[in-house]
């Protein structure tokens, strides 16, 4: 990305905003100096000035008037940056709650349009007020703090699997398709700007390179838009990864063309040897970030293979490792979002075997929320920053280039499709290339790149910034708010809900095995058999450096499977009671043959026992919850450096041990199948009772569950 | 495709394994290629020991399975009209159909691609994988490392989530439905090297 440093803003948030909130302090402190004898001297101070004039009357006699100690005083300066920042946080989050408070709001237009229309009325209000309004979207505090936990996020959270099946596709869109949009629209802009020669307008002084400057600002598609608006579309995963695969990867082409024009639009030309150098350049960037995000993914891999002893700081390593990626690369000005998506990637497989499942839980939360603020907050500056210009309104040139993006895009991927879809397997249809084109949103990032543009150097400068605003507001209204109904028009095809079942899982790695044995007989070194070629080394070098002890052996079918038992097991405990065998132990033969899907509860109740009388259930119910409540009590308490033994990871062996046994039993059972009539025994005996429900009906289940309540006595027993 | 007609006619029946299997005359001939460099004493027929001499295939945990696919029950050689027949089921189901946005492929073609695989997991062809089919595949891809508890936990949760006529064992049309829910991208409708642009030896 273009070097960050700005040179006509200042970091801070300026200073008048916080004269607005403090009407509503000097208020409760006037309310009370009423009511405490104070005295003159610590009267609110609304300004320094004040706090300098007391001073001075302070010192005017050097044994003057013992000043009366102010008992409550109002320091405002010296907490002002963190105030102002946690106010902006606190209104962004209240907004965001606001919103999905008002539900048929939220459901028609996209958070993101609200969260726009927010920043410009406090915008608004603030102009009103008379105060000049700060320069929020200052390009450092955006590139350097509000872009960054976006990024992370999505390249942690990176399928890529389907990723990486697309990465052709997705490439070709990115590279290709934004160097064409910049050039068209920079080209033709620069030819609308020069017919009307009868009278000469402002428009004439534009030079081409200027224009071209302008066109690769403008012509990037921005991911936090693309997210924004295509979270809450829920369109199939392959789009989905076309589209916001494409906005990450034109990060490196968006830096280089932006040097590149910026560079030479000083000198005036641009020479073949230029361009060439230019590609190079390209090469560098993508190639170099993504090098520099998979060197500090393996150290944060390596790292992690060490916290087994210090659980509790093992997210900061992620965080940290991530955000040193992205710095570094934009020391080299190399691609800073590339080089945190290759982190990200990289890390996320090995960090994931060793880290606790707590640590893991909390990465996922912090990256969630860092994101969502980040994003809200990236909305409403950048309504706050349309109102305060500095605006410079041409209607020739923001129509012309609002019109040439559109065409430009729908041309691009149309022409693009074409050729790609002789290289694919799965072709893309009419359907996927509409939303592919109309997904190319506009967003922050290009007003920040032209807020970058010296004024001095490129006298158009506030009209390309309007003409940006117009282009974002464009896109981020119109496109993103009809986005979702024409999806659900077109009838396209939307996010399979269902989530991965081991079935699946088993599947997909039968599959490659096959595919890449089919391969191997048609003597064809195609996709799988690198794929192959890969993981063969990962799992025989890589593994065992980056993976702490055991886990390192594990085959990832079997970390699959651990993951759902936990997640099952966890569900079971938080929905408590019915008839279901919670237990803080992940995986039992038999408790999966009580739940055998991930339905919710009832239905597994009925599946399970379905002539279940409702008198019974309370029983057993009752029963199950008194067990529950012991092993919750164990779970309670911890400090914060011996954190709640993980059972999954520590009593693993004890674990394996009782499984045994209760496989053993359940063997044994299994052989006086059909000796189970009617017993006479008291009905409060969970065992008896299960007994009599399994009379007379030959139900597997029910068998593994009267074994599994007698087992779960003997457990909690103790 | 700059095969000449001559070398068309070393491939016995050539037209009619065109029209039977859908490759085009560019993708046979390739085959062919391939068929006679796996025959290393030019029989005109593949035995398993020539399937093992291919490098990959011998470190394929399933590799053995998919040998004896190419075999019927019975035979001990290939000839070249069963390997091609086999081949085709990974063709690319999409020359010649119309698509409509939602993926609603011809249902023969699909299955014919979930039969052949299947078939693999059900060695013994009595139509349902049983308990010990599923464990044997599993133990087959995941090696030693695994204790036999935990494959016997994975293969009877793979059962019970898809077993749903109870009989302990899943038949093709459980099957078909397992993978009917969520498309992976990697079923095996999409999967074929054989275009003669992609690749080389």
């Amino acid at each position: 990305m273009p070097s960050r440093t700005c040179s006509h803003s200042p970091s801070g948030f300026g200073k008048s905003l916080p004269e607005q909130g403090l009407l509503l302090l000097v208020v409760l402190v006037l309310l009370e100096g009423s009511v405490l004898p104070l005295g003159a001297a610590s009267s609110p101070d609304v300004s320094h000035q004040d706090d300098s004039h007391n001073h001075k009357v302070a010192d005017h006699g050097v044994n003057a008037t013992k000043k009366v100690f102010p008992v409550l005083d109002v320091d405002y300066h010296h907490i002002q940056t963190p105030f102002e920042i946690s106010l902006w946080v606190l209104l962004a989050s209240l907004m965001k709650l606001g919103f999905h408070l008002i539900p048929r709001l939220s459901s028609i237009v996209p958070e993101s349009c609200l969260l726009i229309v927010v920043g410009l009325l406090v915008g608004g209000l603030i102009k009103l007020a008379g105060e000049q309004v700060p320069p929020v979207l200052d390009s450092r505090l955006f590139f350097l703090c509000l872009l960054p936990p976006i990024i992370l996020d999505a390249g942690y959270f990176l399928p890529i699997r389907p990723f990486m099946e697309n990465v052709g596709t997705i490439l070709m869109f990115a590279v290709v398709g934004t160097v064409w949009n910049a050039f068209f629209v920079g080209g033709l802009l620069y030819a609308v700007c020069q017919i009307q020669p009868a009278n000469p307008s402002s428009l004439h002084s534009i030079e081409l390179l200027h224009c071209l400057l302008f066109g690769s600002i403008i012509s990037a598609v921005d991911p936090v838009a693309v997210l924004a608006v295509f979270e809450e579309i829920h369109i199939n995963e392959l789009l989905h990864i076309l589209v916001f695969g494409e906005s990450l990867l034109n990060d490196a082409v968006t830096v280089v063309l932006y040097h590149l024009f910026v560079e030479y639009a000083g000198v005036g030309t641009v020479t073949v040897m230029d361009g060439f150098l230019g590609v190079i350049s390209f090469l560098v960037v993508a190639l170099g970030g993504v090098l520099v995000g998979a060197i500090y993914g393996i150290l944060a891999a390596f790292t992690s293979r060490f916290t087994s002893h210090t659980r509790v700081i093992e997210p900061l390593f992620v965080f940290v490792y991530s955000y040193m990626a992205y710095l570094s690369a934009e020391m080299f000005h190399l691609s800073g979002i590339m080089a945190l998506i290759a982190c990200g990637a990289v890390m996320r497989p090995y960090v994931e075997a060793n880290i606790s499942h707590k640590s893991h839980t909390t990465i996922k939360y912090f990256l969630k929320m860092w994101s969502s603020v980040s994003e809200t907050l990236i909305f409403i500056f950048l309504g706050v920053a349309t109102v305060d210009g500095p605006h410079s309104w041409n209607w020739t040139f923001v129509t012309v280039t609002v019109i040439l993006c559109l065409v430009a895009r729908v041309i691009g991927v149309v022409g693009l499709t074409y050729i790609i879809n002789k290289f694919r397997i799965v072709k893309l249809t009419t359907k996927d290339q509409f939303i592919v084109a109309y997904g190319g949103l506009r967003g922050a990032i290009a007003f920040s790149l032209g807020f970058l543009l010296d004024q001095n150097q490129f006298a158009h400068r506030k009209m390309f910034l309007t003409a940006i605003i117009t282009v974002i507001f464009f896109t981020v209204f119109v496109q993103g708010m009809t986005i979702k109904p024409l999806v659900e028009l077109l009838a396209v095809k939307k996010k399979q809900e269902a989530k991965r079942s081991i079935n699946e899982e088993i599947h997909t790695q039968f599959l490659d095995h096959l595919l890449t044995g089919i391969e191997d007989i048609c003597g064809h070194y195609g996709h799988h058999h690198w794929k192959d070629k890969l993981n063969r080394f990962n799992k025989k070098y890589v593994k065992k450096c980056l993976i702490a002890g055991e886990r390192s052996k594990e085959p990832q079918l079997i970390a699959f499977y651990h993951k759902m038992e936990m997640k099952q097991a966890i569900e079971l405990v938080e929905s408590g009671g019915g008839v279901k065998l919670p237990s803080a132990v992940p995986s039992t033969v038999s408790m999966q043959n009580i739940q055998p899907k991930k339905p919710p509860p009832a239905k597994a109740a009925e599946r399970a026992l379905p002539q279940l009388p409702k008198g019974r259930e309370e029983e057993i119910r009752k029963i199950l919850r008194s067990n529950l409540q012991r092993t919750r009590q164990r779970l309670r308490s911890y400090n914060r450096h011996t954190l709640v033994a993980d059972p999954y990871e520590d009593g693993f062996s004890d674990l394996l041990i009782k499984k045994q046994k209760m496989i053993e039993l359940e063997k044994k059972i299994k052989e006086m199948n059909n000796y189970l009539t009617v017993p006479a025994a008291p009905p409060d005996s969970p065992t008896m009772c299960r007994a009599r429900l399994a009379s007379g009906k030959h139900i597997r289940i029910s068998h593994s569950q009267m074994q599994t309540l007698n087992i779960y006595h003997h457990f909690t027993v103790r | 495709m700059g095969s000449s007609s001559s070398s068309m006619d070393h491939i016995p029946n050539a037209e009619e394994l065109m029209q039977e299997t859908g490759f085009s005359a560019a993708h046979l001939l390739r085959l062919y290629e391939r068929f006679e460099f796996l025959d290393k004493d030019q029989t005109g027929e593949l035995r398993p020991e020539d399937f093992g001499a291919i490098g990959g295939l011998a470190l394929n945990p399933i590799g053995d399975r998919i040998i004896s696919a190419f075999f019927s029950p019975g035979q001990e050689t290939v000839d070249f009209p069963s390997f091609v027949r086999v081949l085709a089921h990974f063709r690319p189901n999409g020359t010649n159909r119309t698509r409509n946005g939602t993926q609603q492929e011809p249902v023969n073609s699909r299955t014919r691609k979930l039969k052949f695989a299947f078939q693999l997991y059900d060695q013994d062809r009595d139509g349902k994988i049983s308990r010990a089919e599923l464990l044997q595949v599993l133990r087959a891809m995941l090696g030693i490392q695994v204790t036999e508890e935990q494959l016997q936990s994975i293969a009877e949760r793979a059962i019970q989530e898809a077993d749903l006529d109870r009989d302990d064992a899943i038949s093709f049309d459980e099957f078909k439905k397992v993978q009917q829910v969520s498309p992976h991208p990697q079923t095996p409708t999409k999967e074929t090297p054989l275009h003669p642009t992609e690749g080389g030896r």
